[in-house]
């Protein structure tokens, strides 16, 4: 049952973009670790203007 | 043995589903319960799924899930990521579900239930779904192009100027329409003004705690924002009760046009995250909420429709929208059957998250049939209130009569008793001064909605549900209309920027303002006069905004019809060619009938020689002999408009049909730009975390 929940948690971080900069890290740490990473606060400017720019709605 | 099982299942899913859909189709003069609507959904649903798109993905696209897909290719940690396809499949829905599939079915059911929910059932499984996850699985192909760009890479130049230039036609005609629903809802209604009003700063206080106090905590902005939401709709019922508060909101239709405008303008200027990001978490989180209150109560209630499965409309003279039942009801239910808006999403935005081809049929089909499912909804909360009632909130003032009380006798003559103590009661019960000729589609949605919501959740509350349903639709159209704007100016700057590389420059201030200006007259010029026009302006627009989202869809129909064909899978081109044809019959069919019919209701040249004819004669009521002249000039425009899109569509056809034949001929064309195959590497836990 906890891990269910855990589960649903995770899922719910993931799709709402709660754990974006925790998967940038990753992701960082994985690729290039030679570079410093972004701080929160610049990471998350950076991604919410990416995400805006192009169609990302519909009717 | 376990092979029987299965058969015997899938044949007793077949057997219910031809009973539903056969009792839906052959029912006459009785009531019919919803539940009849939900199994006949949910079994052509299941078997398409199951089988249609099981059989596309395999054979005719031969998804391949050793391929590794552009998300795992180009991973680059921020818009290439390899995602669970449960959470692509949440962000591919809540991207394509939009306020279309509910504003659709609700006009359509003008013609009775019938007509709508066949269209939305087999559109969607034929057609709809089917260009969904072609194109999705094209663009996976072609390392996430965007459809523009792969009509240019595989037809040639015209392909991809004719997406171009459908894409921006279309969301401007969608922002006019979407803008006018909420005008209309928020007409004289002091409450729903306040509330819509609210979502402003309530997303710019989300915005603020995600950028500034708190970054990066998406969830606790989030519960903030709908907390704040549903605070606003008892606010506003507190405004519309205070004597001296409610004149503030209290708004002719034009003015809050004026302000719509104002507000598009403004967002397509002010950076993303103050509030076009924040507004789009609320309206994400509000609007699948309330998709799934609603399927709750619906199957918890299952109430019973009283709309006749067809009504006498049919033959054209329907007080919503004119025009016979073919090909009308297929252009006015784009959203939840086929809409070639979703082929933006699927192209460009989802296949950047894709981490194996094997999901292409869960997510691109599967999603699109969630969206039918919505439409189905809406289908229903339209039909489950009284035909008088439906009819009295969703006929212009311009059609029954302005006084209450011929609109209730004229409403009565057609068969639909309605009486005005009936309407007044119900608009009380609403928390509104009136629902007469509440035109948009939106508050009928609401009354249908606050009244299942109410016998499932309380009957006391009835006039919260109702503004709430409003702030419901207004959240996402207004999200849209923002979107559309900055997308719109994005497109118009890229198109200035041939010309004076200057003006492309995203962030250089001149351009912005006046390109995000020239959006906003665009849509803004539609969007005033069809709230000046008397017989409500959705008439005109909704007819004009489906033709153009179907050519959208014909543009994306006829790259994958090319693919194929130059994929030597000429055999298989029918999945993608006869949605394609039927699609041009409507199309065409119904762009000829708003050109050329006599009909003054349903073409637009006639209209504007008759009102031409009527002000010459000094025949208009002074009011209407004002707007005139600019009434007669839209109309005009409104009739060119549809011979540019018609003609756009045909040029298109006959250019991939050029292609093909060149092809099949053993000319050389435009080679098949699929990116190489590359073997996957991702594996099965590492990417499902």
């Amino acid at each position: 049952m906890l891990s269910k929940l855990k589960r649903f948690w995770r899922v719910v971080r993931r799709l709402s973009g709660d754990d974006a900069y925790e998967r940038y890290l990753q992701h960082h740490v994985a690729h290039h670790q030679a570079d410093t990473p972004l701080s929160k606060e610049a990471f998350f400017k950076r991604w919410q203007d990416e995400k805006w720019n192009g169609i990302k709605r519909c009717c | 043995m376990n092979n029987l099982l299965k058969n015997s299942i899938w044949i007793l899913i077949t057997a219910l589903g031809a009973t539903a859909v056969g009792g839906i189709a052959l029912n006459r003069g009785e009531s019919i319960n919803t539940l009849w609507f939900i199994t006949a959904a949910l079994c052509v649903y299941a078997i398409a799924y199951r089988f249609y798109a099981a059989w596309i993905a395999a054979t005719v696209l031969a998804v391949d899930e050793t391929r590794a897909t552009p998300a795992e290719r180009l991973d680059n940690g921020r818009d290439f990521v390899p995602t669970n396809k449960w959470i692509v499949f949440g962000h591919h829905f809540a991207a394509i579900a939009g306020p279309g599939p509910l504003v659709g079915p609700t006009l359509a059911a003008q013609f009775g239930y019938l007509p709508g929910t066949l269209w939305i059932l087999f559109g969607a499984v034929l057609g709809g779904c089917v260009q969904d996850m072609v194109t999705l699985f094209l663009s996976t192909r072609r390392d996430a192009k965007s459809l523009g760009q792969m009509a240019r890479d595989e037809l040639g130049a015209l392909g991809g100027t004719a997406a171009l230039i459908a894409t921006f036609a279309i969301m401007i005609i969608l922002i006019a329409v979407l803008g006018l629903v909420v005008v209309n809802a928020m007409k004289h209604s002091p409450w729903a003004t306040a509330t819509v009003s609210a979502t402003i700063p309530i997303a710019m206080i989300v915005g603020l705690y995600m950028r500034s106090f708190r970054p990066g905590q998406v969830l606790e902005a989030s519960v903030l924002g709908v907390a704040l939401l549903l605070l606003s709709v008892m606010g506003g019922g507190w405004i519309d009760r205070s004597e001296t508060l409610r004149v503030w909101f209290d708004h002719e239709g034009l003015t809050l046009a004026w302000w719509v405008m104002a507000y598009g303008f403004a967002a397509a200027i002010l950076p993303v995250w103050l509030l076009l990001a924040p507004r789009d978490y609320l309206s994400t989180y509000v609007k699948l909420g309330t998709i799934t209150l609603l399927a709750v109560a619906i199957i918890m209630l299952q109430p019973t429709v009283k709309m006749p499965a067809l009504t006498q409309f049919i033959d054209g003279t329907g007080p919503i929208f004119g025009g016979k039942l073919f090909p009308f009801v297929f252009i006015t239910i784009a959203c939840g059957a086929i809409s070639g808006f979703h082929a933006l999403i699927a192209s460009g935005t989802t296949p950047k998250l894709l981490s194996n081809e094997r999901d292409i049929r869960m997510i691109g089909y599967g999603g699109m049939l969630l969206e039918s499912f919505v439409a189905i909804m809406a289908m229903m909360a339209a039909t489950v209130l009284d035909p008088g009632v439906f009819f009295a909130i969703n006929s212009p003032a311009g059609v029954v009569g302005k006084e209450a009380v011929d609109a209730v006798a004229k409403i009565s003559s057609w068969g639909f008793p309605v009486t005005v103590d009936q309407m007044q009661l119900l608009a009380n019960q609403m928390g509104e001064a009136t629902l007469f000729a509440r035109t948009g589609g939106a508050p009928s949605l609401a009354v249908g909605m606050a009244s299942i919501f109410g016998s499932a959740f309380g009957e006391s509350m009835l006039a919260l549900w109702y503004h709430f349903a409003i702030m419901f639709e207004a959240i996402f159209i207004l999200t849209t209309l923002d979107a559309g704007t900055r997308v719109g100016r994005f497109m118009l700057q890229d198109m200035l920027g041939n010309i004076w590389p200057k003006m492309g420059e995203t962030s250089w201030t001149p351009s912005v303002v006046l390109t995000s200006a020239l959006v906003v007259a665009g849509w803004g010029y539609f969007l005033y006069i069809g709230v000046i026009d008397p017989n409500g302006g959705v008439n005109i627009l909704w007819p004009l905004f489906g033709i153009a989202n179907q050519m959208l869809a014909a543009i994306a129909l006829c790259v994958a019809t090319g693919i194929l064909v130059k994929s030597d899978k000429i055999e298989y081109a029918w999945v993608t060619g006869l949605p394609l044809a039927w699609l041009v019959t409507i199309t065409s069919t119904a762009a000829w009938e708003k050109i050329a019919s006599d009909n003054t209701r349903i073409g637009f040249f006639s209209a504007a020689n008759d009102l031409a004819d009527k002000l010459a004669a000094g025949a208009l009521p002074p009011e209407k002999a004002a707007v005139a002249p600019q009434l007669i000039f839209n109309l005009h425009l409104d009739g060119w408009l549809t011979l540019f899109f018609v003609t756009l569509l045909w040029l298109i056809v006959f250019d991939m049909l050029r292609v093909c034949s060149r092809y099949l001929a053993g000319k050389p064309v435009l080679p098949l730009a699929e990116s190489p195959h590359s073997p996957s590497r991702l594996v099965e836990d590492w990417v499902r975390d």
